[in-house]
C-alpha cells in the first residue's frame, strides 16, 4: 500500500515545530550536565534525566496532538524548519527538522517508553556504582534516538544516527571491566559501521544526484516528486534505478542497525550490558531506528513503483523486493535459533531480531503504516518482556540460565501476569493482544503480495516458532518448580509499576489498528478513517485470522506438551533436544553464523592486519631504517669532512705558520753569537759583490 | 826591515791565535796581552811612535786589566762543561775564512793601484798636540764624554744592586 | 807575501791585519765564552788600527795626521767599548751565574 495523496503544503511551521527541536536536545543537555556531576550524585543524575526526557514527552504529546487535530480536520501536516548549516562556493548544506505523522507517533513512543524505562533503572542500577555515568549515557542516547526520529536532512539523520551507535556501544560495554562485555560492545559498533558504510555511500550519491540531503524543502527536498523523477531517470543496473539503488544502500544501513540476516551477529552478544539497555535500546527504540530509517526514505525505495498498468505487479520495486525477502528470511533464522538458546535475555533478543524481520518484511509487503504500526507494538511488548527478564533476573539474584529458574509464577506473581501479557502479545494471540493485530497486518500484506508467496509461509512458519520458543521459556521459567540456589523474590514496586503500565499498552494498542477502525494506518497515510466492523468483511481476512490464531494455539500447545511442568535438571538434556538431537545441536551453536564470520572475515581481517603490520615493519621500517642510515653516513662524511679538511686544514695551516715562525723565530735565538755570524756572512756577501762588481 | 816585520807579525798572530785557541781564560788575557805587544812593536816599526805607546798604556795597562779582572770576577776559572768551542764552531770558522778570503782578495787585486810613500813621516809630538786641540778638537771633547759616559756607565752597570739581593 | 815585501810593505800590513782580523772574528765567533768574544772583538779593533796605521805611513800626506788620529781616537773608544762590555759581562754573571753565551738567551723570540 501506497501514501495517497499528497500532503497539504505547507505554508507557516507552527510554534510546536518551531520549538521541536527541544524535544533531542533537552536530554542531550541533561546528559552533558550530568557527566559534569561527581558518581555520588544519583539523586540529581536520575532527576535530570527523568526530568529532562518528561520535557521531551510532555512537547512529543503537543505535537502529537497537533498533528493528529491537523489530521483531522483533514489537512495533514508535514511541518518542517531547516536552516543553513555551512556554505561552500556557492552551494549550502542544511539541516533540519520535521514534524508529521510518522515523526509524530515515533517520539511519543521513544519518550514514554524511554521514560518508564528510566524509571524503571532508578531501582535496577540501585546498587550500581556507576549509576551517573549510566544515566548520563541513557539520556545522551535518548536525546540522539529523538534527533534521528525529528531530523530532516539525511545528513542529520546520520549524524544522529552515529551518536546513538556510540551511546549503545558506550551502554554495552557499561560494565567494561568484564572482558566478555567489551567485546561485545566492540562486536556491535563494528558491525554496524559495515551497515553504516552503505549507508554513507548512499547518501553520497543521493546528495551528488540531487544536490540536497533534506527530506522536505517546498518542492525540491529529495523525497520530493522533482528529486525522485530526477533519481528514476537514472539506472544503477540489475534492473534498478537510482533511487532503488540508493534506497538498498540506505537499507544496507538499517540492516546493520536493526539486526537483520548477515549482520544480526551482534544484538545476541549486546545482552552483555545491563537489561534497561537492552529493553531501551535493543527492543524498543535503537533496532527500531533501522525499520524507522525505511520508512523515512520510503518514497525512495518505492519511487517508479510500477502499477498495474504497465505490466508490473501489485505495485512493488526491486529494492522492495529485496527488504521483504531479507526480512522473511530473518524473521525464520532467528526464530529457529531462539528455540535452543537458554540464557533468558539471549531468547529475547532472538526473538528481537525475529521481530525486526517482520517489521523489514511488513516495510516492504505493505507499506509504512503496517511495518510501522508491527513497531510501535513491538516496542511495548518487548520492552515489558525486558523488564520483566530484568526483574526476573533481579530477583533470581542475577541467574540468567532459565534451566536455573523456575517455579516462579507463585514467588513472583506480578512479574508472572505481566510477562505472560507480553508473551502472549508477542506470539500474537488473537484478539485481546495489540500483536495480534500487527501481525496480522504484515501476514494480511504477505498474502497479497503477488510476486512471491514465499515470504507469507515464510512468516507464518515464524509465527509458529515464535508461539513455540516463547512458550518453552514461560515454562522453565515460571513453571515447575525452583532449580536454582537461593528463593527468588518479587521486584520492588519501582520496577513492577512500569512493568503494569506497559502491559497495559501492549493490550490497548491493538485497538487502534484493527481492521474495524483502522486509525493508525490512516493517521500515517492522511486518510480519513470511521469505525466499521465492515473492515472486518474484506475477503480472506476473517480466514487469515482463523488461520494465524490456529498457528499461535498450535506453537503454544507444542509448547506446553514439550515443556509445561516437567522442569528437568539444568545438565538433563532438553525435551526436544531428545527428540531431535540432530537439529538442536546447530540451532543451539547459533547456525554458526559467528563460526563462519570468523572463519571468512575475521581471518581475513586478522591476516591483512599481519600483511600490513608486516609491511609496516619491514618496508616502511626498512625504508625509514635506511634512509636513518644514509643520513648517519653523510653525517659521517661531514665530521669526517670537518674533521680532515676544514678542521685539519685549518689546523695544518696555523701548524705551519706557528712552524713557519718557529723557524723564523729560531734567527732570534737571542744568542748572540749566531746574530754575529749573520753580520759577518752578510759583510762578507757584500763585499764579495762589491769586489765582483767593481774588477776592472 | 822584512824579518823584523815578519817576526813582529808572527808574535802578534801566534798571540792571536793563542788567544782564542786557549782553554784556561787566562792563558787567553794574556795571549792577547802578548798580541797587544806585537801590535804596538808593529806601530814602532811603522813610525807611529805615539799610536804605539798609545797602544801599549791603553789596551795593555788598561783593558788587558780588564779582562783579567772580569775573568776573576766571574769565575773564568772554571772550565765549562760542554767544552769551550761551541757546537757549531765550524760555521763560525768557515764565517772567518770566508771574511780573510774576501779580504785578502780586496788586498791583492788592489795592491797594484795604490800610491805608496816609502819615507819616514816626520810627526812629533808636538804636531799630534797641535792636531788634537786644532783640527780634531771636536772629536776630542766627544771621544772625552764617551769616556765619561762609559765610565759611569759601566760603574753603573756592574754595581751591586743591594735592594734587589735577597 | 814575500814576493811583495821590497817594493810595497803595505801589503803585508795589510795582510797581517786581515789575518788578525779574522782570527779575532772567528775567536768571537767560535768561543762560548763571553769574555773570550770581547776580547777577540779587541783583537779586531786592534787589526783595524794596523790597517789605519799602515796606510798613515804608507799613503799619501801622513803629515796631516788622519790615519794616526783615526788610530788614537779608535783606541779611545775601544778602551770605553771593553770597560762598558765587561761590567755588562760581570752583571750577566750576576744575574745568571753563568758567562756562556749559549745559555744567556733571554733575548730570544
Amino acid at each position: 500500500m501506497q501514501e495517497s495523496a499528497a500532503f497539504t503544503p505547507q505554508l507557516a511551521a507552527s510554534t510546536i515545530t518551531g520549538i521541536l527541536w527541544l524535544i533531542p536536545a533537552a536530554p542531550m543537555i541533561a546528559s552533558g550536565l550530568i557527566a559534569l556531576l561527581k558518581q555520588p550524585r544519583r539523586k540529581l543524575a536520575a532527576s535530570l534525566a527523568i526530568g529532562s526526557l518528561s520535557i521531551s514527552l510532555l512537547l512529543s504529546f503537543v505535537a502529537f496532538c497537533h498533528v493528529v487535530a491537523g489530521w483531522a480536520r483533514g489537512s495533514v501536516v508535514r511541518e518542517f524548519v531547516n536552516f543553513t548549516w555551512f556554505r561552500y562556493g556557492s552551494s549550502t548544506v542544511d539541516l533540519g527538522w520535521v514534524l508529521d505523522p510518522l515523526a509524530a507517533i515515533m517520539l511519543v513512543m521513544v519518550c514514554f517508553v524511554g521514560l518508564l524505562i528510566f524509571i524503571y533503572s532508578v531501582g535496577y542500577m540501585a546498587h550500581d556504582e556507576n549509576f551517573t555515568r549510566f544515566f548520563c549515557f541513557m539520556s545522551l542516547f535518548a536525546g540522539a534516538m529523538l534527533g534521528v526520529v525529528v531530523s530532516n536532512s539525511l545528513l542529520l539523520l546520520f549524524m544522529c544516527w552515529e551518536i546513538v551507535g556510540l551511546t549503545s556501544y558506550l551502554l554495552i560495554g557499561f560494565w567494561y571491566q568484564k572482558p566478555s562485555a567489551a567485546a561485545a560492545a566492540k562486536k556491535a559498533f563494528v558491525t554496524t559501521r559495515v551497515g553504516d558504510i552503505f549507508f554513507l555511500l548512499g547518501i553520497v550519491w543521493l546528495f551528488s544526484q540531487t544536490g540536497t540531503l533534506l527530506f522536505y524543502n517546498h518542492g525540491v527536498g529529495s523525497l520530493e516528486p522533482l528529486a525522485l523523477a530526477v533519481l528514476l531517470t537514472q539506472h544503477a543496473g540489475l534492473g534498478l534505478s537510482a533511487a532503488g539503488a540508493i534506497g538498498l544502500l540506505i537499507f544496507a544501513g538499517a540492516v546493520g542497525k536493526s539486526g537483520q540476516l548477515p549482520l544480526h551477529v551482534w544484538l545476541p552478544d549486546a545482552m552483555e550490558g545491563p537489561t534497561p539497555v537492552s529493553a531501551l535500546i535493543h527492543a524498543a527504540t535503537m533496532v527500531a531506528a533501522g525499520v524507522f530509517l525505511v520508512a523515512r526514505v520510503y518514497p525512495l525505495m518505492a519511487a517508479g513503483v510500477p502499477t498495474l498498468a504497465n505490466g508490473g505487479l501489485n505495485g512493488t520495486t526491486t529494492a522492495l523486493t529485496v527488504v521483504t525477502w531479507v526480512g522473511a528470511s530473518t524473521a525464520v533464522f532467528a526464530a529457529l535459533i531462539a528455540i535452543a538458546q537458554n540464557d533468558i535475555k539471549r531468547i529475547l533478543a532472538y526473538s528481537t531480531i525475529s521481530q525486526l524481520g517482520y517489521m523489514m518484511a511488513g516495510l516492504g509487503l505493505g507499506g509504512v503504516a503496517v511495518g510501522i504500526f508491527h513497531l510501535i507494538t513491538h516496542a511495548f511488548f518487548k520492552a515489558l518482556l525486558f523488564l520483566g527478564a530484568g526483574s526476573v533476573i533481579h530477583g533470581c539474584h542475577e541467574e540468567q540460565n532459565i534451566r536455573r529458574m523456575g517455579g516462579l509464577r507463585s514467588d513472583m506473581p506480578l512479574t508472572f501476569v505481566t510477562y505472560a501479557i507480553g508473551m502472549l502479545a508477542l506470539c500474537g494471540f488473537p484478539i485481546f493482544f495489540s500483536g495480534f493485530w500487527s501481525k496480522d497486518g504484515i501476514l494480511e500484506a504477505a498474502q497479497h503480495w503477488d510476486i512471491s508467496k514465499g515470504p507469507f509461509y515464510l512468516l507464518v512458519f515464524g509465527a509458529l516458532l515464535t508461539a513455540f520458543y516463547m512458550t518453552r521459556q514461560v515454562c522453565y521459567v515460571f513453571f515447575g518448580h525452583w532449580r536454582g540456589h537461593e528463593t527468588a523474590h518479587e521486584s520492588p514496586r519501582v520496577m513492577t509499576v512500569p512493568l503494569a503500565i506497559l502491559a497495559f499498552f501492549a493490550i490497548a494498542l491493538g485497538v487502534i489498528g484493527t481492521p474495524a477502525w483502522p486509525w493508525f494506518h490512516a493517521f500515517l497515510e492522511n486518510r480519513a478513517v470511521k469505525f466499521d466492523l465492515h473492515g472486518f468483511a474484506e475477503p480472506g481476512l476473517l480466514a487469515l485470522m482463523l488461520t494465524s490464531s490456529l498457528i499461535v494455539f498450535l506453537g503454544l500447545g507444542l509448547g506446553w506438551w514439550l515443556y509445561d511442568n516437567k522442569s528437568p535438571e539444568p545438565e538433563a538434556p532438553d525435551a526436544l533436544e531428545k527428540s531431535a538431537p540432530l537439529l538442536w545441536a546447530p540451532l543451539r551453536d547459533r547456525l554458526y553464523v559467528d563460526e563462519i564470520y570468523g572463519v571468512t572475515v575475521i581471518a581475513f581481517y586478522a591476516w591483512w592486519a599481519r600483511v600490513a603490520d608486516w609491511f609496516d615493519r619491514r618496508i616502511w621500517g626498512g625504508i625509514v631504517a635506511a634512509i636513518t642510515w644514509l643520513f648517519g653516513l653523510w653525517a659521517q662524511f661531514n665530521r669526517f669532512l670537518d674533521v680532515h679538511w676544514v678542521d685539519g686544514g685549518f689546523d695544518k695551516t696555523c701548524e705551519e705558520l706557528s712552524s713557519g715562525g718557529g723557524l723564523l723565530s729560531r734567527v732570534e735565538g737571542g744568542r748572540v753569537q749566531n746574530y754575529l755570524r749573520i753580520l759577518a756572512a752578510a759583510v762578507v756577501a757584500l763585499a764579495a759583490i762589491l769586489l765582483w762588481s767593481s774588477r776592472p | 826591515m822584512n824579518v823584523v816585520f815578519y817576526l813582529l807579525a808572527a808574535i802578534t798572530l801566534a798571540g792571536g791565535l793563542a788567544a782564542v785557541l786557549l782553554k784556561h781564560l787566562v792563558h787567553c788575557a794574556l795571549a792577547t796581552t802578548v798580541a797587544f805587544a806585537g801590535l804596538a812593536l808593529l806601530f814602532l816599526q811603522l813610525d807611529a811612535q805615539f799610536a804605539g805607546f798609545a797602544q801599549i798604556l791603553v789596551y795593555i795597562g788598561a783593558v788587558a786589566i780588564l779582562i783579567v779582572f772580569t775573568i776573576l770576577l766571574t769565575r773564568g776559572s772554571e772550565l765549562p762543561k760542554g767544552g769551550v768551542f761551541s757546537r757549531t764552531w765550524f760555521v763560525g770558522l768557515v764565517i772567518a775564512a770566508g771574511v780573510f778570503a774576501v779580504l785578502a782578495w780586496a788586498v791583492l787585486e788592489s795592491v797594484r793601484g795604490i800610491p805608496q810613500q816609502t819615507a819616514v813621516p816626520a810627526v812629533t809630538v808636538h804636531d799630534i798636540g797641535n792636531a788634537l786641540v786644532g783640527r780634531y778638537v771636536l772629536p776630542l771633547e766627544i771621544v772625552g764624554l764617551l769616556l765619561t759616559a762609559a765610565t759611569i756607565g759601566a760603574v753603573i752597570v756592574a754595581m751591586h744592586e743591594k735592594e734587589r739581593r735577597q | 807575501m814575500t814576493s811583495m815585501g821590497m817594493t810595497t810593505p803595505l801589503a803585508g800590513y795589510l795582510l797581517v791585519a786581515a789575518l788578525l782580523f779574522a782570527i779575532g772574528l772567528a775567536g768571537a765567533l767560535v768561543r762560548r765564552n763571553a769574555i773570550l768574544v770581547l776580547i777577540g772583538i779587541e783583537l779586531m779593533l786592534n787589526a783595524a788600527n794596523l790597517n789605519l796605521i799602515a796606510f798613515w805611513r804608507f799613503g799619501p800626506h801622513p803629515e796631516a795626521l788622519t790615519g794616526m788620529m783615526f788610530a788614537l781616537f779608535s783606541i779611545a773608544v775601544a778602551a770605553a767599548e771593553a770597560a762598558v762590555g765587561l761590567g755588562l759581562v760581570i752583571a750577566i754573571h750576576r744575574q745568571t751565574n753563568t758567562t756562556e753565551l749559549d745559555k744567556i738567551d733571554r733575548m730570544k723570540g
